[in-house]
């Protein structure tokens, strides 16, 4: 029990006050500290991400084995990843052309034509869903979601330049282009708002970090003993 | 043929597959999002090694430096290993210790850093002299000024929202109101941009340096979705489409 629980509780105490306290003290050695200990932290996250790729390891490797539906797509996902880590190692792990040569690494070609378009495309296509559900959604009801409409109305119009070629000919002469109005609600109406969920984030982290400090906070132990 | 040509050919069918979605979930989609989750876990691993674990663990651990072995990451490697105790449910408990040190750290870093530029920089930025030498910068200061603290008021929930804590809030719900509208907009906008990145791609992609790649697989992908959904629409597939 006590290597169990009170060795990781007093391992976080310790760490968290010696680094809390590091910040206050402008010495070599304590920024070299932290320069090592930031290293440190680098090298178990690196294993700690070896637990994911276990666990997608595990479920695809089940779906494989029980002949799920669909099992020909966890194939396709280890193939996906064995074939990248291989391309990967072949190519030094560099994805960049050869500054003299200009030949392309098999790694850069596996990033730039497939990871690339993939991302990109999966994201893509949220627009279309974006503005179906802003098209089904969007109804001036109060004076809430008329500001809400207004505001992402500006943003929206004042980013194309056919946008404001209308507002240009709906607008006298003197008025603001909309490209201007939507900067001033950016740098002004959203700077206001973003500042003030930034102090209140911001103090939410320091009180959750006392409390993992203290011991307060248990949730990164997991469950059981 | 040119490798350039072959990955070219890659990337739209891929492209393709993916806004296949549009149309339903289908096999097209599905070989994509799986080659998407390999693809990428395969690029982590390999950034997690060449970029990390390679050049600050293994070769001044292993392979040594000018300045000899450096023995101290012997500890981060202890704790990195004791995360792997995960997969042995008898060992477990000792990945905490490993969790513990990274919480620790964490929290240790982030309360001097989150006071110092979330707090004191954010107010130190919005209480400033209204004045400032014209009457736009004033205006902005102010409305700045009420955004920032109607919007805290709206949050500060220790005490009833009633009378003039309840006029503040209502200003602050209507900043946020403001503030939600132009952040959908901007990620609208943003979504747009990659969505015509894509676009231009599969232009370019159809012209006949790469031998009509674009409107080749498109053909076939149409073709196939069709027959696809013919065969599945009598049963033959594991998902039906749907109506």
């Amino acid at each position: 029990m006590f290597l169990q629980r009170q060795v990781p509780l007093a391992i976080c105490f310790v760490v968290g006050v010696v680094f809390v306290f590091q910040d206050f003290v402008p010495h070599h050695d304590s920024e070299q500290l932290l320069t090592v200990f930031t290293d440190w932290g680098i090298i178990i996250t690196g294993f700690a991400s070896l637990l994911g790729v276990g666990s997608l390891i595990q479920v695809h490797w089940l779906h494989i084995k029980r002949q799920n539906a669909g099992w020909g797509y966890s194939v396709v996902t280890y193939v996906a990843m064995v074939g990248t880590l291989a391309a990967g190692i072949a190519s030094g792990g560099k994805a960049a052309p050869d500054a003299q040569t200009g030949v392309m690494p098999a790694f850069g070609w596996v990033y730039n034509y497939t990871m690339v378009p993939l991302q990109g495309t999966m994201f893509a296509i949220l627009a279309f869903f974006v503005a179906s559900v802003a098209f089904r959604s969007f109804r001036a009801r109060s004076v809430d979601s008329v500001l809400l409409l207004v505001a992402a109305v500006i943003l929206l119009v004042g980013n194309v330049p056919l946008g404001e070629a209308a507002w240009r000919w709906v607008m006298p002469e003197g008025v603001p282009g909309i490209a201007d109005v939507g900067d001033w609600v950016m740098n002004t109406l959203n700077l206001a708002v973003r500042r003030a969920i930034l102090i209140g984030v911001a103090l939410g982290i320091v009180a959750t970090s006392l409390k993992f400090i203290l011991g307060i906070e248990r949730g990164y132990l997991g469950g059981g003993d | 043929m040119s490798a350039e040509v072959v990955w070219t050919w890659v990337a739209a069918g891929l492209t393709l597959s993916m806004f296949s979605f549009l149309y339903r979930d289908n096999p097209f989609f599905k070989l994509g999002e799986h080659l998407y989750v390999g693809v990428t876990v395969g690029y982590m691993l390999t950034v997690t090694w060449f970029e990390y674990l390679h050049p600050k663990l293994w070769l001044p651990l292993v392979v040594g430096t000018e300045t000899g072995h450096d023995w101290s990451l012997l500890v981060p490697a202890f704790f990195g290993l004791l995360v792997l105790t995960r997969f042995v449910p008898s060992l477990a408990w000792l990945s905490r210790w490993s969790f513990a040190l990274l919480v620790g750290f964490g929290a240790g870093v982030s309360i001097p850093r989150y006071i110092s530029s979330n707090i004191l920089s954010q107010v130190e930025g919005t209480v400033v002299p209204l004045w400032a030498g014209h009457w736009g910068a004033a205006v902005t200061t102010g409305v700045i000024l009420v955004g920032v603290i109607s919007t805290l008021v709206y949050f500060f929930f220790s005490v009833e929202h009633r009378g003039a804590i309840r006029v503040v809030s209502r200003v602050g719900v209507y900043f946020l109101m403001v503030s939600f509208g132009a952040s959908f907009g901007a990620t609208v906008m943003g979504r747009n941009a990659l969505l015509f990145g894509r676009f231009y791609d599969l232009v370019d992609f159809a012209g006949a340096r790469y031998y009509h790649a674009t409107l080749v697989l498109l053909a076939v992908m149409v073709v196939s979705l069709a027959v696809w959904a013919r065969w599945a629409g009598r049963g033959g597939g594991s998902e039906a489409p749907q109506a």
